[in-house]
């Protein structure tokens, strides 16, 4: 039988973009970059690992003025990440189910995230 | 049959998802506990970090965070490849590189923790 062309769902071109599919994606997306910042983090243990030489390398690396673009990055991801896992929890428990709920704590979530990702570019990274 | 064999749906999928969201909950508090400790070093000098590190407290926070944060990233990152890799080998190819390089990473990082808090670094 020939496969009959109906619209599927979700029909990705007239798909309307809302908060709450938005940090969705952006949930994986901050996942996956913190699984990248992950292995920065496991170089650097190894590096420490191999002795004052090699961490000096490593450290200055580290250390160098571009480098604190991905570091502000990876940090708006942990904060984020962090924020909307404890939101993914929430729901797990079964709290904060309601359509008001939902978008309330996802521009919480945002604004959680962004006030955090601040401080720390400005307190630490910077 | 098939229903008590359980081959019908996703067979471990509870299994998945409880280590999910158990690694989820032991992360928020160490994720942020290594994020603020970094953050409390004037410079990340060698010596500052080794006499960090060994410190019994640090050494084992440290150690549980690797391993926690290693097992979530393994299963979100099959997640990842199980919903967006559509072709059968490339899907193989990406969860077998996944496993192969979380379970390195899990590897090096245990080393070099252990190695800098027993002091054989310096």
């Amino acid at each position: 039988m020939a496969r009959i062309e109906r619209p599927v769902s979700p029909h990705a071109g007239i798909y309307s973009w809302q908060i709450t599919n938005t940090l969705s994606i952006l949930h994986r997306l901050t996942g996956i970059l913190l699984t990248a910042g992950l292995l920065v983090l496991v170089c650097w243990l190894t590096a420490l690992a191999s002795g004052p030489e090699v961490y000096a390398g490593v450290h200055a690396f580290y250390a160098g003025t571009w480098f604190k673009i991905p570091l502000a990055l990876w940090a708006f991801c942990l904060f984020y990440h962090l924020s909307n896992g404890i939101r993914h929890l929430c729901w797990d428990l079964g709290f904060g189910f309601g359509h008001a709920q939902i978008r309330a704590s996802g521009w919480g979530v945002v604004f959680v995230a962004l006030a955090a990702t601040g401080a720390y570019v400005l307190g630490v990274i910077l | 049959m098939s229903k008590v064999l359980g081959l019908g749906t996703a067979k471990s999928g509870v299994e998945h998802w409880w280590a999910q969201r158990l690694t989820a909950v032991a992360l928020a508090p160490l994720g942020l506990w290594l994020a603020l400790a970094l953050a409390r070093f004037e410079t990340l000098s060698y010596a500052a970090v080794v006499e960090w590190m060994r410190a019994p407290v640090t050494a084992v926070l440290l150690l549980a965070t690797v391993i926690t944060v290693v097992y979530h990233s393994y299963l979100g990152i099959q997640v990842v490849v199980e919903d967006y890799v559509h072709a059968k080998g490339a899907k193989l190819l990406a969860l077998v590189l996944s496993a192969f390089a979380h379970a390195l990473l899990l590897l090096a990082a245990l080393y070099s923790v252990l190695r800098v808090a027993f002091g054989a670094a310096l």
